[in-house]
């Protein structure tokens, strides 16, 4: 389905964050954070881990989105970690935990939790950020803060970019990539609301983010992600999907 | 229905079906079942084994009874809601009622997720079943009211001075007589709205209320999960078939027409004595609920204004594009409606009207589910091509809401006599320049009706343009969606406020033309069509 990206184009982004096979480049990164109203909770309250989330005592405390294509990247990370039955659990745990406040997407997550309906939940970081912009640092009533390093529920993900094989403007399409990956494309990321981490041609995020390679996350690679089938099929399960 | 469809002793065995128009009749019909037979096709491509793991499991057994659920409460809700509000306006000395019976049917226009887009913006925390029951019953209570309201003025009132006489006091009258002869109306309307809240999406997802069809949005979104969507859509179908096939089944029972044509005067109005004050208030409120809100959060978020994350969109871009898309697939759709409306009025025979029948099965078919079986059908069988192209997307608007051009334009041909056309052809006119140069004049302003009311449902349809709309091209409700979604509540209310001025603009004419309509014909003795759910469509 996806015609092979240039290898100039790959070359600019650390291959770890590239297509095994060269089909997609990385153009950003994103990491899973937690959320919290901080009204509600204190930082000392928070969980170190993504699996201290099924705990019973978070029964009507946290939000998620269950539908949301971020959250199975860390379905998938505890998958490998713990295995499909363990992950299971913890979906059915969790979604227990967060009865109504099962959310159809992110943004509404990080509004509800910024907004006192619901005290915890896990976005990836931009998503806070983007809601600071909009509503303006005044009205923010939340923080993120990060899981214990090297937790499973602490992984980065990563924004992509493909051509089409069917596409009739490859030589474009193929030109749009090397942009995107290139200083110039990178450092309009980097300043844009977009908020997430710029990862090519060694271009590095404006502040107030926490620079990209002070994160700890765990060792899941974009190749262990997959296509996020596995994840699906257990959130099926689960009765999330 | 006053369809004055022809004699059918007239000429028996003489006047065959014209080939060319039932060509055309049989092929706009094939097109039009084409998402019925692909959701089948879909279906058993993913196989009894899959279909099964993915049908007979809690989720779904959730999501039916959450569906189911609504669907109920929201259609009861509605038509005691819709039938009240048509009694007092109608039938009471409720002070400035003509105002009321405009007032109360423009929220028709108001695109539902837009109504609850407004009670979010206000209501932050709003969200569930009973949210979800609100602005559903809020959003779409005028189905109910307008064809309750036409049967009201309609109606013999000697049969409730009768109920009266004979001692019955004023509210077992109403609910027996009244109701009564109002009961078509209602069971009509109320199986439209049962419709609708099987088809909605952008309503529910807004609040976050699951049920059949936003489920199958995700399923589709979240990891192109076909099988599962289309799993879902057989069941959201099947509940759309019951519903139509409940109408017969009312429909069967009883009687509602009498011999004799009655009186034709105006009802004295019902004087509400105390209550007045109470019933001018409910009358209030339900307008500030139904209208106030929606509208009024629209404005308050454009004079706030706010930042927004999202790149800056052009409204008059959208505006444009919708207006063609809504011009395009309204223009497709008449037509289209042309060949089955005369062969159905002019040619009346049981295999024409069974074909006109088969067309109505689309009612049952989402939007949503339409678009995902031509995504189905572009992806399998035309290697994708025509996905995601404007031409497609006219297509499916011209499909979803063809019936409603059915409606009109064999309402239209109904009314035009036959005997004009059968002058022609006796003064040596051939067929066809019979059909050009009378048929059409004369249906003229019906194929006019039809273009309107396709018109304003394209121009505030959401979900299968989200689907299906091409990736460069933002329509109204698409770009209200990218913001909506992005919780850019000021950036997307600009775009909710052009809708509404589009549609509800058109509903306060479409209000006060009903409004006049019956009561016009009552007055000048000619019988009123009786309101039956196929008219109602059409409101």
């Amino acid at each position: 389905m996806l015609a092979r990206v240039d290898p100039s184009t790959l070359a600019k982004t650390p291959s770890r964050f590239n297509s095994p096979d060269g089909r997609w480049v990385g153009v950003t990164a994103r990491v899973s954070v937690m959320i919290y109203n901080t009204s509600l909770l204190k930082r000392d309250q928070l969980p170190t881990s993504a699996m201290d989330l099924a705990d019973p005592k978070w029964s009507g405390r946290i939000g998620i989105a269950g539908s949301e294509t971020d959250f199975q990247p860390i379905v998938t990370s505890i998958a490998r970690t713990y295995g499909e039955q363990a992950a299971l659990h913890w979906l059915e745990a969790v979604k227990a935990n967060a009865g109504g406040h099962d959310y159809p997407d992110n943004e509404t997550l990080t509004a509800q939790v910024n907004g006192g309906q619901v005290a915890l939940g896990i976005i990836n970081q931009y998503y806070w950020y983007r809601e600071r912009a909009q509503v303006g640092a005044g009205a923010m009533h939340s923080a993120i803060a990060y899981f214990a390093p090297h937790d499973v529920g602490y992984v980065v993900d990563v924004s992509g970019a493909g051509i089409l094989s069917s596409s009739t403007h490859q030589a474009a399409a193929q030109r749009f990539l090397a942009f995107l990956t290139s200083v110039q494309g990178q450092e309009i990321i980097a300043h844009s609301d977009s908020f997430e981490y710029p990862i090519a041609s060694g271009v590095t995020t404006a502040e107030p983010e926490t620079p990209f390679d002070e994160l700890e996350p765990n060792s899941i690679t974009v190749a262990e992600l997959g296509t996020g089938a596995e994840a699906i099929e257990l959130l099926q399960e689960a009765q999330l999907l | 229905m006053t369809d004055g469809a022809v004699d059918p002793k007239r000429r028996p065995g003489v006047r065959r079906l014209p080939p060319l128009l039932t060509a055309g009749a049989v092929l706009v019909s094939v097109v039009v079942l084409l998402p019925l037979v692909f959701l089948v096709v879909q279906a058993v491509q993913v196989g009894w084994s899959q279909l099964h793991r993915l049908l007979f499991r809690h989720l779904t057994t959730m999501l039916v009874w959450d569906t189911v659920s609504l669907v109920v409460v929201v259609t009861v809700l509605c038509a005691a809601l819709g039938t009240l509000a048509a009694w007092f306006v109608e039938r009471t000395d409720l002070p400035c009622r003509r105002l009321f019976a405009i007032l109360v049917v423009i929220p028709l226009g108001v695109p539902d997720f837009v109504v609850s887009f407004g009670w979010r913006a206000i209501f932050p925390s709003i969200g569930g079943f009973w949210a979800a029951v609100l602005v559903m019953t809020l959003a779409v209570y005028p189905l109910v009211f307008l064809p309750v309201a036409a049967s009201l003025r309609a109606a013999d009132p000697a049969q409730e001075e009768v109920a009266r006489s004979l001692g019955l006091g004023r509210v077992r009258t109403f609910l027996t007589v009244t109701v009564g002869q109002a009961r078509m109306a209602i069971f009509g309307g109320a199986l439209l709205v049962g419709l609708v809240v099987l088809a909605e999406f952008g309503a529910f997802e807004i609040l976050g209320y699951q049920t059949l069809t936003t489920e199958i949005y995700n399923e589709f979104q979240v990891g192109f999960n076909e099988p599962a969507a289309c799993a879902l859509s057989v069941i959201l179908v099947l509940l759309g078939g019951l519903l139509l096939a409940s109408e017969d089944a009312v429909r069967g029972h009883g009687r509602t027409s009498r011999v004799g044509a009655g009186a034709a005067r105006r009802n004295r109005p019902v004087p509400l004595g105390r209550g007045r004050p109470a019933v001018l208030t409910g009358a209030v409120l339900l307008v500030v609920l139904a209208l106030g809100v929606p509208v009024g959060a629209i404005i308050y978020l454009m004079v706030q204004g706010g930042n927004s994350t999202l790149p800056p969109a052009s409204l008059l871009i959208a505006t444009g594009n919708t207006f063609a898309y809504a011009a395009a697939a309204g223009v497709v759709a008449t037509l289209a409606a042309l060949p089955i409306a005369l062969l159905s009025v002019r040619h009346a025979r049981p295999r024409v009207i069974a074909l006109q029948r088969t067309n109505m099965l689309v009612l049952a078919v989402p939007g949503l589910v339409i678009a995902l079986s031509f995504t189905y059908l572009t992806e399998h069988f035309l290697q994708g091509r025509f996905y995601q192209t404007s031409p497609l997307l006219v297509l499916v608007y011209a499909i979803m809401f063809f019936p409603l051009a059915v409606v009109s334009v064999r309402a239209a041909v109904a009314r035009s006599p036959v005997g004009l056309e059968e002058v022609g052809s006796s003064l040596g006119v051939r067929r066809r320049s019979v059909l050009w140069r009378v048929t059409l004049p004369l249906i003229g302003p019906g194929l006019g009706a039809a273009f309107a009311l396709v018109f304003l449902e394209t121009a505030t349809e959401l979900t299968a343009t989200l689907v299906l709309h091409p990736t460069n091209v933002e329509t109204l409700a698409t770009q209200f969606w990218a913001y909506q979604s992005n919780l850019s509540y000021s950036q997307a209310a600009p775009y909710a406020g052009v809708m509404v001025l589009i549609a509800a603009v058109p509903g306060y004419v479409l209000g006060r033309w009903f409004d006049r309509q019956p009561e016009r014909a009552a007055l000048a003795g000619v019988p009123a069509p009786a309101p039956g759910p196929t008219t109602l469509v059409a409101a």
